[in-house]
């Protein structure tokens, strides 16, 4: 056998084909629109149900409300109590979970295909029809109250929370889906049965199954457990947090003090994007060369370069409405100031004075395409990924179509868009940490006066 | 219902020592490459501690052939590449388009065998504070985050691998010596501690030529003696750590058998019927009944010398972390009188079932089925047991359970520790010992 030729790497080969499995619509009579996916191999199915109506949905005053109510979806339904829907889903073995997203709130329930009945009409009975007890939602509540207040002590919590707010000061994306402790004590299970009322409506959700069955299999488990869904009442149209103008905020430095705190816990960005931009495709190319993967300018200089930090990471929090570009990282509290400046200088950079090379170009392509087919090896991967196409609504090639149009971007692109997007002249900078060991250099670093925001 | 299920694989030891797992899996056109060195924080010494992690570091920033950092042509070609250390083995993996395959495989044959041309001091020490920043942001900044030092310390004694975290402590890992690299990398890193896996769309017998080819000429180094080292408890001992935390947080540490060893199975179940979901007894009682605590969980840390099982509970605002324990005990006092109930073991053994096959879904990465071939290879001598793993599920009864909560969850053999804000200590159990880590 030759020996290997260590004096280049092996060149790598075409990109294997791939293609992502068909995507069949299904439209039942209660309105409920259904996708379903064959993904043979493993036993397994998943079920995400999508509904419209995530924190973004949470009124001013009742922060937390769309969130609450998805917890309450498994305290109970029927005759089962929250002790019995556990063991129901225990004993199928699912595994269950809940996301409340900006604009939408996804269930999803993952269990083996020989219980693809009996977690369907699990799922149904929670979703549709959850008993609301006032015991049980005494209970949801004050452990949610007891979590804000332990969240307190977690760093990155305090930063999402304290710069959402910075973010969008008026808007109803501003707010973490948890809520505060104000507004959680405001709400009552009155509210919370009003909530589940006017938004879990089968017009209102996207039914996503996918797993080792036929189509018609997949449909039927589908039908069987949603079809009965009361389409309920057509209340008046809620007004979509998405359509609400996002606030404009100027330039601001801004500090959580954590006395005492080993490192600075950094967040940095502004509004930036919707996701129906048509410059989606050129600012994922953009993004991963500045920071949101390993070898990015950002990374590689705080990290690799200056040893500042364990990581970094930038990236945009895509919404149907206007959402932020953000910088994530907790640093060595010595480095904060430095960090901040570092950052914002790489942003500039990208923006005109250091223009993305051919080989920056190639490598964040690269990066974000030959991969790509791994995205879907498990029935939640796939799940999820069409419940997006939902939540976004992108056309069922959106799959297919990725690849070449992220390929397509010109490093000319990536300048405009970087341009256009970014603006380091309005960067909010927040950071938790400690005060006395950082405040002189932060306020050396000339993008503002040094805003001291309450603990959480 | 005991369908079988199985994780189909060859294996092979190349002439050197190196063992060669292989999975086909041809669904997504992506292979797995993971490489596995049976060598972890257990391979310490005191005074030396954190050094196998900080060492992992230091394998993705270069080799003699490609002298740069590994990330860039590995991104380039579609890769996905993480690795991590833990308290018995250092894991390498690169999940990677069908048409990279090759490419993973110099890289990863290039830093087993070439790896110190390319070390640098400077390279040494820039990963050693990005070591101390990763310690500062996962141990000292995170609430609750010194627990497990605690708990370590007062389970093993000094002279335990396993007295101390895979992280290390903070003094030694400045103190560390570019110097010590070298042995090290000589000990640990040769073909006769490794064990390779490739799952995915690939071929076996091209898998194994491929093996042959990358790795072949490596010379077999000496395989390092196994660790070995005992620690048991034989009374009761309660600390106390303050910590930046709002609320008073009980957790509790027992011995328990080590992984794969007659009861682990047992002590994993025992973990999920006493806290895992609303449905489990602890949650059932402390949280949703009696509303005394906030939450939780109960977990069996499977390691190779020795384990150890942990129950954790926050207390709700104003109760009392000796009103907790008090309930606890009383909860599992009945369980080692009754044992588990038949629904119960139902459910339990439902689960395991559920979850392994879950486990069959990806083939790369962190718990893929490449990790797991690797695992049972490096743990058990032979790839050959998901099914047999999960046996050991379906073989446990009402009686083992009852047995193995008997046997591991004894009130006078335990460490309690008490996790409260500052200045609070009276918050503890009484009788509790201040403890300091850092």
């Amino acid at each position: 056998m030759p020996a290997i030729d260590r004096s280049r790497l092996p060149s790598v080969g075409p990109d294997p084909r791939f293609h992502f499995p068909q995507i069949v619509r299904h439209t039942l009579d209660n309105s409920l629109k259904v996708r379903t996916v064959e993904h043979p191999g493993v036993p397994v199915v998943t079920f995400v149900m999508q509904i419209d109506g995530g924190l973004g949905a949470d009124a001013a005053g009742s922060e937390g409300l769309a969130s609450l109510t998805a917890d309450m979806v498994d305290e109970g339904s029927g005759s089962l109590s929250a002790i019995d829907v556990s063991d129901a889903l225990a004993r199928i073995g699912a595994e269950y979970d809940v996301e409340v997203g900006a604009d939408t709130t996804m269930f999803t329930l993952t269990t083996l295909a020989r219980f693809g009945e009996r977690g369907a009409r699990l799922l149904s009975q929670m979703l549709t029809a959850p008993s609301m007890r006032e015991s049980d939602f005494a209970r949801v509540r004050q452990l949610r109250l007891d979590r804000l207040k332990q969240l307190k002590d977690l760093p990155p919590a305090v930063a999402e929370r304290a710069f959402l707010r910075l973010l969008y000061p008026s808007h109803a994306y501003g707010h973490l889906a948890i809520g505060t402790e104000e507004s959680l004590r405001l709400l009552s299970l009155e509210d919370v049965v009003a909530f589940h009322g006017a938004t879990f409506l089968p017009a209102r959700a996207t039914l996503v199954v996918a797993g080792a069955l036929s189509h018609a299999e997949l449909r039927r488990l589908a039908e069987e457990a949603f079809g009965g869904w009361d389409p309920g009442e057509r209340l008046e149209e809620l007004e979509a947090a998405s359509e609400r103008a996002a606030d404009s905020t100027p330039a601001l430095l801004a500090i959580v003090p954590r006395e005492g705190a080993a490192q600075s816990e950094l967040r940095i960005g502004h509004l930036s994007a919707r996701r129906d931009t048509p410059d989606y495709a050129p600012l994922l190319v953009m993004n991963a060369i500045l920071g949101g993967q390993f070898v990015s300018r950002i990374n590689l200089k705080l990290r690799e370069e200056k040893a500042f930090t364990y990581g970094v990471r930038t990236g945009f929090d895509w919404r149907r409405g206007m959402g932020p570009f953000f910088v994530q990282t907790s640093v060595h509290t010595a480095a904060t100031a430095e960090s901040i400046a570092d950052i914002l200088a790489e942003i500039s950079g990208l923006r005109g004075s250091r223009p993305a090379t051919p080989q920056e170009m190639s490598l964040a392509q690269a990066s974000l395409t030959r991969g790509y087919p791994r995205n879907f090896e498990t029935t939640q991967q796939v799940a999820r990924s069409v419940a997006q196409l939902a939540l976004f609504d992108l056309p069922d090639t959106y799959f297919e179509e990725f690849v070449p149009k992220v390929n397509a971007v010109t490093a000319a692109e990536v300048t405009r868009v970087a341009q256009n997007y970014l603006d380091p002249s309005r960067a909010i900078a927040l950071v938790v940490g400690d005060r006395p060991a950082t405040e002189q250099s932060l306020t050396a670093l000339g993008v503002g006066e040094l805003r001291v925001l309450p603990p959480s | 219902m005991s369908t079988a299920i199985e994780l189909p694989h060859a294996k092979r030891t190349l002439p050197n020592g190196l063992d060669v797992l292989v999975h086909e899996d041809r669904r997504v056109p992506i292979v797995a490459v993971n490489l596995w060195y049976h060598v972890g924080s257990k391979n310490e010494r005191i005074g030396r501690t954190g050094f196998a992690h900080l060492f992992e570091h230091l394998m993705f920033e270069g080799s003699e052939h490609y002298n740069g950092g590994y990330f860039t042509p590995l991104q380039q070609a579609g890769a996905l590449l993480n690795g991590s250390t833990n308290t018995d083995r250092t894991n390498y993996w690169e999940v990677v388009p069908t048409s990279a395959l090759e490419l993973a495989l110099w890289m990863e044959s290039d830093r087993m065998g070439y790896l110190l041309p390319a070390l640098t001091r400077e390279r040494f020490e820039t990963q050693r504070d990005v070591v101390l920043n990763e310690r500062r942001q996962n141990y000292e900044n995170r609430p609750y985050g010194m627990a497990l030092m605690a708990l370590s310390a007062a389970l093993f004694p000094p002279e335990h691998p396993y007295h101390w975290l895979t992280i290390g402590a903070e003094e030694d890992i400045r103190a560390m010596e570019f110097e010590d690299v070298r042995a090290f990398f000589r000990t640990y890193y040769h073909p006769a501690n490794a064990s390779l896996a490739l799952a995915g769309d690939i071929d076996t017998e091209h898998a194994f030529e491929l093996a042959e080819q990358y790795f072949g000429d490596m010379p077999a180094g000496t395989k390092p003696q196994p660790v070995e080292a005992d620690a048991s408890l034989s009374r009761e001992i309660r600390l106390v750590l303050e910590d930046r935390v709002e609320l008073p947080r009980l957790y509790i540490a027992w011995h328990s058998p080590a992984m794969f060893h007659d009861g682990d199975a047992e002590a994993d179940l025992l973990a999920d019927l006493l806290a895992n979901g609303k449905t489990s007894r602890l949650y059932r009682l402390l949280v949703y009944e009696k509303r005394i605590a906030l939450d939780v969980s109960a977990y069996q840390h499977s390691r190779e010398i020795s384990s150890f099982f942990l129950l954790a509970a926050t207390a709700a605002p104003g109760q009392s972390l000796t009103d907790i324990v008090a309930l606890i005990d009383e909860c599992i006092g009945e369980l080692i009188d009754e044992g588990p109930t038949n629904h119960e073991m139902e459910r339990g053994i439902a689960q395991a079932e559920a979850h392994f096959m879950y486990r069959l879904q990806t083939v790369g990465g962190f718990g893929g089925k490449s990790d797991q071939l690797n695992a049972y290879n490096v743990f058990r001598g032979n790839p050959d047991f998901f099914g047999g793993d999960l046996e050991r599920y379906r073989r446990a009864t009402s009686e083992t359970v009852r047995k193995a909560a008997r046997a591991y969850l004894a009130f006078d053999c335990r460490v309690l520790l008490s996790i409260v804000p500052r200045g609070k200590d009276a918050l503890a159990l009484a009788g509790s010992e201040r403890v300091v880590v850092s």
